[in-house]
């Protein structure tokens, strides 16, 4: 039994502890407050006033819309190939114990390990080489490498989770390997898959580095982002642009969490 | 009992044959080498071939040079680009980088403690899921969005300088933007600016490492250093520390590697000198320098695996 | 015909000999345990018949035919798991009727043969529940009633009772025990309880580090062990050593004696006897426990209750059959 003494946290820490979490979280709901303001020409706080015509502005702005748009198809078809791909290399780990497993788990997560811009210019350079012109699909390949290790690190977590008899128990009692996978391995790896898919959207959806390297002229809705923050034109409408952003990628990592909450957690390699 | 038919005969062979996709699944299941090379297939053309192969091929770039008057790369093998990277200019980049790198890792170790303990010894029920959840969510915001919230914050017009102001502390903040190096000519062209970015934009890499690791700590060791006489602080030192060490140096390798190779936060926020990754972008953009770049690429990845060895050979991951 | 045909098999995993040069047969309709102790190879046999694993070499038949290179699901047996392996993600009675589905029987049709198997394991109306919703006594007759719905030619059973406790383990023995009289299958049982193989197998094989060391009917088992082993594992029995054999006019590596053989006194006509000195004695109820030293040997006896214990420290005759003592192959 604990006593009292060691249950409760000495002040500091619960006080330096909930500093560390007001600085993560201020400068985001400072981006609510600039949603609303009536300057357009500066950053000035606290804002003379508060408008909601700024949302308007944005809703009729065909740049910000043809940005989105692209975006979520990037982000539709990465996610698509990832969790394939994911739970491929998900499966074949945690299956059995071969040579060179190490280093496949290894080369999932490389692309999210070293820096995006290695990745970025390492795939402009082999476009270059190979005379690939810049489209759609070039920016899905580079979303999609990266993605791959949310999937996987989901499913192999679930994998593991997954007792090995279950498998055994379902062919025992006469289905063979399709069967065993659609009626046994599907359904208890499915909120694994969604959690890591949605993941893998949101990754995608935010991604700016890699995009960077493999977009040419095309804009997703960070590449956008990008430009304004450095050449700001359009404050105003960033503001709105950047509130909706956030509450966009809110939902998927809620939805996420609420997912894998018992037992795993969530894969917490970011970009 | 007519369930289960009694004798040998009502029964049908002991070992059935079927035809249709089950015959795939037979085979598979006789040839589980097969099975693995069919799982296996696509993501590894994918990302063995396609992504390791560009990968390769582009840091192989940095044995060749670019010619000085056509402005093309030859390629015959030379180290002279190597020579390029660690000529005093660029020198200075990776040295930069390396300082900003080192003090973002510190200045998150230390703002990342107390939450990761917090969270790990202390939250219980709802409160952890908070401390969780509020990990998680800056972690996955966006990253531009966030970058752009410090924009506002730091401009010359934004909410910290109003806030000095009402404090009465102007002096302060002119008398830390006039010191060299570190100061500037406002909060968001200087590198004061640029460490606070990095440092907000990894923390949540550097928190939940180190709340993994806290977490393994079972809380009766704790108690057991107080019962064996020791200072909280000596129990900090001499306990808790070092099993939080592994989570440290996890962390440690993203905010340290991630830092090396940002190019963005830098570009946004900061003076006018060039980081590492910076220095990339151009030398393959503007510049057209492709082995010069691939060149600076190389930096950050030695970097990280010497710190990687060195953290190994010092024993930061014997606790884990 | 035999169930099971085991010749010269042997499953090895890298240099690990887990099952090295077996031969069994298992008669039809036979209650057959594998008893030995964790390593023993035992689990690994019966992985074998079910098809999960494969000999690296020898022969395997299941009623006359081969059974290498044939998959689990083409194999008409079933097998309850150690842990039960119940799917968590389906009700009990989807449970029970997967192995219908998966043949391709109508819902309905499925559906009822799987609440006649819940009937028979006494759990009628269980069927909406999920797995995570019963006891484990419950999880054990669910396992049981759904390897049983497929009318497999030969039940497995991998250490079914090892996760529960004391008196739900021996009302599932006698359970187990008279439904498998009535349905007349083909039982392999895996065990490493002594007392539950002995009580409830018509035969039983004795597995030691990958061989079988004896297989015989629980009665030859226990009278007559023929290693130091089995002797050791499969109850108490005392084992003579060469000299002591020697001593007692018997040229033989080792004998084996059981406790209860022996009383107190001197040998009559026809009989054998040691001197011992008593070093401890334990009450066990309807006997009691003496241990005696005989010429540096350890010697347990099992006394009735009731019977004057000698003092510890001076020695005392003990007498016993002839035909008491067995002789062993090995010390």
């Amino acid at each position: 039994m604990r006593s009292d003494r060691f249950d409760r946290a000495p002040l500091p820490l619960k006080i330096s502890a909930c500093l560390g979490l007001l600085f993560l979280h201020l400068p985001i709901l400072l981006i609510f407050l600039y949603a609303f303001t009536t300057e357009e020409k500066s950053y000035r706080f606290p804002p003379p006033g508060l408008t909601l015509e700024w949302f308007a502005v944005t809703w009729n702005r065909p740049d910000v819309w043809a940005a989105l748009t692209l975006s979520v198809k990037v982000a539709s078809l990465a996610t698509a190939i990832a969790l394939v791909l994911g739970t491929l290399c998900a499966a074949a780990v945690s299956r059995s114990a071969f040579f060179g497993r190490e280093a496949v788990s290894l080369l999932v997560i490389l692309p999210i390990a070293l820096p995006g811009i290695i990745t970025g210019i390492a795939l402009r350079s082999a476009f270059s080489m190979a005379d690939i012109p810049f489209s759609f699909f070039t920016i899905v390949l580079g979303h999609a490498t990266f993605c791959i290790v949310v999937v996987y690190n989901n499913a192999v977590a679930r994998f593991r989770r997954l007792s090995g008899s279950l498998v055994e128990a379902s062919m025992d009692l006469g289905a063979d390997g399709f069967q065993t996978f659609r009626y046994v391995v599907l359904p208890n790896i499915a909120t694994a898959l969604l959690a890591g898919g949605m993941l893998a959207f949101a990754l995608s959806f935010d991604e700016v580095i890699v995009t960077t390297f493999t977009a040419g002229q095309q804009s997703t809705l960070p590449i956008w982002m990008l430009e304004e923050l450095i050449r700001p034109r359009q404050r105003p409408v960033t503001n709105v642009v950047a509130m909706v952003v956030v509450l966009v990628t809110l939902l998927p990592i809620l939805a996420a969490y609420f997912l894998t909450r018992d037992g795993d957690q969530i894969a917490g390699a970011g970009k | 009992m007519a369930l289960v038919s009694q004798g040998g005969e009502r029964h049908a062979a002991a070992v059935s044959g079927r035809r249709g996709p089950g015959r795939l699944s037979d085979r598979l299941w006789r040839h589980p080498t097969l099975f693995l090379a069919l799982l296996l297939c696509l993501p590894l053309l994918w990302l063995g071939v396609v992504y390791l192969g560009s990968l390769a091929i582009f840091l192989a770039q940095s044995l060749f040079a670019i010619d000085d008057f056509s402005g093309l790369v030859t390629y015959e093998p030379t180290l002279a680009t190597y020579r390029q990277l660690f000529s005093d200019a660029n020198f200075d980049i990776i040295l930069r980088t390396v300082a900003m790198a080192a003090s973002v890792t510190l200045a998150s170790i230390v703002i990342a403690f107390p939450v990761a303990y917090y969270a790990a010894r202390y939250a219980k029920g709802a409160w952890k899921a908070v401390f969780y959840l509020g990990v998680m969510l800056p972690l996955w915001s966006s990253y531009l969005v966030k970058i752009y919230a410090w924009k506002l914050i730091l401009a010359k017009e934004g909410i910290l300088t109003w806030l000095f102001a009402k404090l009465h502390l102007l002096w302060l903040l002119d008398a830390w933007l006039s010191i060299p190096v570190i100061g500037g000519n406002s909060l968001s062209v200087s590198y004061t600016g640029t460490f606070l970015v990095f440092v907000y934009v990894w923390l949540p890499f550097m928190i939940l490492p180190i709340q993994a690791a806290l977490e393994r700590v079972s809380g009766s060791l704790v108690e057991a250093s107080a019962d064996l006489g020791a200072h909280p602080r000596q129990t900090f030192r001499h306990v808790l520390l070092p099993l939080a060490l592994p989570g440290i140096v996890a962390g440690s390798i993203f905010t340290f590697s991630l830092t090396l190779g940002d190019y963005i936060i830098p570009q946004i926020i900061g003076s006018s000198r060039l980081f590492i990754g910076q220095a990339v972008y151009a030398q393959q953009g503007t510049a057209g320098n492709i082995p010069l770049a691939a060149a600076f690429t190389l930096v950050p990845i030695v970097i990280m695996g010497v710190y990687l060895w060195a953290a190994r050979r010092m024993g930061a991951f014997d606790a884990l | 015909m035999n169930a099971i045909l085991f010749e010269n098999v042997s499953r090895h995993f890298g240099s690990v000999r887990a099952v090295d040069g077996v031969d069994l047969a298992v008669a039809e309709g036979e209650f057959f345990a594998m008893l030995g102790p964790s390593g023993s190879g035992k689990t690994t046999c019966l992985r074998l018949v079910a098809g999960f694993e494969q000999p690296t070499s020898g022969h395997i038949e299941i009623f006359g035919e081969t059974a290498e290179g044939v998959p689990p699901y083409r194999r008409n047996v079933n097998t309850v798991f150690q842990d039960y392996a119940l799917f968590p993600h389906l009700s009990i009675l989807d449970n029970v009727a997967y192995g219908l589905m998966v043949k391709g029987m109508g819902k309905t049709e499925r559906r009822r043969a799987a609440e006649e198997a819940l009937a028979m394991v006494a759990l009628p109306g269980y069927g909406a529940r999920k797995p995570g919703q019963l006891s484990g006594g419950q999880r054990q007759r669910v396992a049981l009633a759904r390897a049983l719905v497929n009318r497999p030619r030969v039940l497995l059973l991998d250490e079914p009772l090892g996760a529960l406790d004391l008196k739900l383990r021996e009302q599932m023995q006698e359970e187990l025990k008279s439904l498998q009289k009535t349905l007349g299958l083909t039982f392999i049982f895996v065990t490493h309880d002594q007392s539950e193989a002995l009580s409830m197998a018509d035969r039983v094989a004795v597995f030691h580090e990958g061989k079988v060391r004896q297989v015989g009917t629980p009665e030859e088992i226990y009278r007559r062990p023929k290693t130091r082993f089995v002797a050791d594992f499969v109850g108490s029995s005392n084992v003579l050593s060469r000299a002591q054999c020697e001593h007692l006019g018997l040229d033989a590596p080792a004998a084996s004696l059981r406790p209860e053989s022996i009383v107190i006194g001197t040998p009559a006509a026809g009989q054998l006897g040691l001197v011992g000195v008593p070093v401890a004695a334990s009450f066990l109820g309807p006997v009691n426990r003496l241990t005696l030293d005989c010429g540096g040997e350890r010697i347990v006896a099992s006394l009735a209750a009731g019977t004057p214990l000698p003092a510890a420290g001076e020695p005392v005759s003990l007498a016993f059959d002839r035909r008491d003592l067995h002789v062993m192959e090995d010390a």
